[in-house]
């Protein structure tokens, strides 16, 4: 289940494990690209090379009935929200990890392109996100060894329960990756992973449920459609040894590059510590929220540091007011390149404004 | 000519769950003939239709289309000669474009690319859809659907025309500029219909199903007057042969 | 379902906008895509806090949208919708960061409104230039520029069966998802255990439905490989268009335009 990602008045949700191009450095965005690109390369020649062509239509339309099922909404019992299913898990279920993760790719594309969902560079990262993990991970090493190749009704359940959950967790364990190695948004590393993992375990508990529920509708009336993949698989088999050292090389690969950017750029990470803990000195403020993500820091502090080397420069002990001053000295000096900044950027805006109605009526005129 | 001749023998069709769809149905057509299959739901029509262009594989009997016996090996063949139809106009627009829909078949049996360009444009002039190339197939009525579906068909040349529904879901005018483009067809046709009036119209010969067995095979005037077949085959008179509903005149 | 057919509505709308006539949609695809990749990539390329140095890049969309007659409303009122996400994570930033890095008059602006202006910027550049990409170019014809361009066929093939099938399953969706909320009165009747069997039963509909096409497909020749895609000609036309934007926008990353004009107004005025 995933919030929705198009304008409607029922959705409630707001978080969602969509990545956007506002949140993303170039390097995070570059690297998770040629992740999903090299996966979606290797998926594409997997299908190709399996020579079922009957994969051809059905990835088509699974991915269009996937796209129509996200937009109709069920309440949650208890809660009141409403959701929707993601169709991850569904879709590696019924066409294999590969064929999946195509499927799963080109519905976010036309939701990338269409629906202004994130924007085009973000969308590296969603296809990583919610790709790989549901169709190489929790489908492969969750599902799979709990469902076996026969389902009955609980295990099959379960099996759904399991792999939601673990693959949204990891989906939304990306997010918070990608956005903190980025170092666009402010928002440091744990509070933000704080926020999401539980929200999404929530999500997962649903997404699973739904999941379950609708397999093994379709079970019932067609074992086939389920259970042919299964033992399709079971007899090609790609050895999930293969399937493991080829996600571990993904996840070695990159993990590495986006630590190395992050170790470049501490101020990504500790940067926003360090604001908020000289931030509170200065300012003096005692609102709940700088008390909690102070109360956090502290905490923080003193735990290993899984993104950061070293330090770019060790915290020296300098005074609240030295800190300030130095503060106030560099903003100076920016003060009057910022102000011609905002003076030309507005003009600018205009100007752009200006140009494009210009345009606009000049090539309206000639055939009018 | 012989590769133009449709003929089952002793066809026997069995689906995996046990039920026995086609139970020994023989029949032959020959080039240029009119034939319409007609029975009820369930009656085998379906199921006999994806035999002749190779779909199904007979449990028992054969099928030839020519002297070539429908297996896989000439699957390639059979399927140059005989254009399938379906009810379902959807499912045979898959391509982005009613031009690239049409040029489909062409283009994967290896025509040339100027030549596929002429194949297109007289299967789209042959069902009036010229003005609709450039159309992606959500854009198109269920009308002119009906008929780019027949002209991706047309497009390869076919020598037999299998048609399944042709007729269902058009508005009469759709459903009249249908028949009038059927009529004009010089090819072998073979229609499965619900809807008797318009095999009446176009077919010269009908073949009942029913319970996957032939139970009737001859002229229209003949069967459709033989109330007591039709009514055991699920089935009734065409209605412009039925008397008139106002003043009960005979037709 | 509003949604269902709100959502379909606007891929037709976008796709019917793709279909008309101006300079810009008679540019080869592959020029366009091109363009659009190398904009967002050097929008994304910005530091968190700078925001003069982005303005300028509003002349893209601005000239694109001018030169190909799209209606500037209907991209505005997309863009309306800003990604939940993004708006409430930026937030975070005036929250989390209140160093006063400029000052207007006497009012101080942090560095966290700074980078949360920069992001909702940055957000309306990127995916409003995704929306003006498929109005001047349409979906069909970007997937096959990608091909081009070396996406895997088997991708690209999907794209375009996905793109094509939306509109006959949201269709069926809709029709199902009404039915349901009919007879729904009230939320209690819009749970998981009407929800499941509805969408299994759409799912097993969508299975057949795939199975018919492959007969349809088979039957027309089909062995697997689709035949190679349409060729398009990339000339003058579309040199000119990618060398011309990707300069000027090499010069607006490497120059602050905003802050240039700003000085030579401002210079002038004193």
């Amino acid at each position: 289940m995933l919030p929705h990602p198009y304008p409607d008045e029922t959705a409630k949700g707001a978080f969602a494990v969509h990545m956007a191009d506002a949140l993303i450095s170039p390097s995070v965005g570059c690297t998770m690209w040629a992740a999903s690109a090299c996966a979606i390369a290797i998926c594409s020649r997997r299908v190709r090379e399996e020579m079922d062509d009957r994969q051809i239509p059905l990835m088509g339309v699974l991915g269009a009935f996937v796209f129509s099922a996200q937009m109709i909404n069920f309440t949650i019992p208890a809660t009141g929200s409403s959701g929707h299913l993601g169709g991850g898990m569904i879709l590696s279920i019924l066409l294999g990890p590969y064929a999946a993760f195509l499927t799963i790719a080109s519905v976010l594309v036309v939701q990338a392109l269409f629906f202004a969902d994130g924007g085009l560079l973000a969308l590296g990262c969603n296809i990583f996100n919610l790709g790989i993990f549901p169709a190489f991970i929790a489908y492969p090493f969750v599902y799979r060894p709990i469902a076996g190749s026969k389902p009955t009704r609980g295990r099959s359940t379960i099996a759904a329960l399991a792999s939601a959950i673990i693959g949204l967790q990891m989906g939304a364990f990306g997010v918070v990756l990608e956005t903190t190695a980025s170092g666009v948004s402010a928002l440091p590393f744990y509070p933000f992973a704080a926020l999401m993992q539980p929200i999404h375990f929530g999500i997962g508990i649903v997404e699973g449920l739904v999941t379950a529920t609708i397999v093994s509708f379709v079970y019932n009336a067609r074992p086939d459609i389920v259970c042919g993949r299964q033992a399709q698989a079971a007899t090609h088999g790609t050895p999930l040894k293969n399937v493991l050292l080829t996600v571990l090389a993904i996840a070695i690969l990159t993990g590495g590059v986006v630590s190395w950017f992050a170790s470049e750029k501490p101020d990504g990470l500790e940067w926003s510590i360090k604001r908020i803990t000289g931030t509170r000195e200065i300012v003096g403020n005692n609102t709940r929220l700088h008390a909690f993500l102070a109360g956090v820091q502290k905490y923080v502090a003193a735990l290993p540091d899984y993104f950061i080397k070293k330090p770019a420069h060790p915290a020296a002990p300098q005074s609240a007011a030295a800190r300030a001053k130095e503060n106030a000295q560099k903003t100076g000096s920016k003060l009057g390149t910022s102000v011609a900044g905002i003076v030309g950027g507005a003009l600018t805006l205009t100007l752009a404004l200006f140009i494009g109605l210009v345009l606009k009526k000049r090539s309206a005129a000639p055939s009018a | 000519m012989s590769h133009h001749v449709v003929e089952a023998r002793n066809l026997r069709h069995v689906y995996a769950d046990g039920t026995v769809a086609l139970d020994g149905v023989s029949f032959r057509i020959t080039h240029g003939e009119s034939v319409g299959i007609i029975g009820a739901n369930g009656a085998g029509k379906s199921t006999l239709l994806q035999h002749l262009n190779g779909h199904l594989s007979a449990t028992d009997g054969e099928v030839r289309i020519g002297d070539i016996p429908v297996v896989k090996g000439t699957l390639r063949e059979i399927r140059r000669s005989v254009g399938m139809v379906f009810q379902d106009a959807d499912d045979q627009l898959f391509m982005p474009t009613v031009r690239d829909d049409v040029a489909f078949g062409p283009r994967n049996l290896g025509i040339p690319p100027h030549d596929v360009e002429t194949c297109v444009a007289d299967a789209l002039e042959q069902v009036g859809a010229a003005h609709l190339c450039d159309r992606p197939p959500y854009r198109l009525s269920g009308g002119e659907k009906k008929r780019v579906a027949i002209a991706t068909v047309l497009s390869m040349t076919p020598d037999i025309l299998v048609m399944d529904e042709p007729t269902s879901g058009l508005d009469p005018h759709a459903r009249r500029q249908l028949i009038a483009i059927l009529k004009n067809f010089q090819h072998t046709k073979i229609i499965a219909s619900h809807d008797l009036d318009m095999i009446l119209e176009v077919c010269s010969r009908i073949v009942i199903l029913s319970d996957g067995s032939v139970m009737a095979d001859g002229e229209p005037g003949h069967i459709f007057n033989n109330s007591e077949l039709l009514a055991e085959c699920r089935l009734e008179m065409p209605l412009s042969m039925q008397g008139c509903p106002i003043c009960s005149r005979p037709a | 379902m509003p949604s269902i057919a709100a959502a379909v509505l606007e891929i037709k709308q976008l796709d019917e906008l793709a279909r008309c006539d101006s300079p810009i949609h008679r540019l080869d695809a592959r020029a366009k895509v091109l363009v659009a990749i190398i904009f967002c990539g050097t929008v994304m390329s910005f530091g968190t806090h700078d925001l003069s140095a982005l303005l300028p890049f509003f002349i893209f969309p601005a000239v694109m949208i001018a030169r190909s007659n799209l209606p500037p409303l209907f991209i505005l009122k997309k863009m309306a919708f800003l990604c939940p996400f993004v708006f409430i994570v930026a937030l975070f930033n005036p929250a989390l960061d209140r160093t006063i890095v400029v000052h207007l008059g006497s009012v101080g602006i942090s560095g966290g409104w700074m980078s949360f202006f920069s992001i909702v910027v940055r957000f309306f550049l990127t995916a409003g230039t995704a929306l003006v990409l498929v109005g001047v170019t349409g979906f069909v014809a970007i997937c096959q520029a990608l091909e081009q361009m070396g996406v895997p066929q088997v991708f690209a093939a999907q794209l375009l069966f996905l793109y094509r099938y939306i509109f006959v399953l949201a269709e069926e969706g809709k029709r199902m998802s009404s039915a349901r909320e009919l007879r729904a009165y009230g939320s209690a009747g819009l749970g998981i255990a009407s929800f499941s069997p509805m969408i299994g039963y759409l799912l097993l509909r969508t299975w057949s439905r795939a199975e018919r096409i492959h007969m349809a497909m088979r039957a027309r020749g089909f062995d697997g490989a689709f035949q190679a895609p349409a060729t398009s000609h990339f000339g003058k036309a579309e040199m000119m268009h990618l060398i011309g934007w990707t300069m000027l926008f090499a010069f607006m990353r490497a120059e602050n335009m905003s802050r240039l004009l700003g000085t030579l107004i401002l210079g002038s005025l004193s």
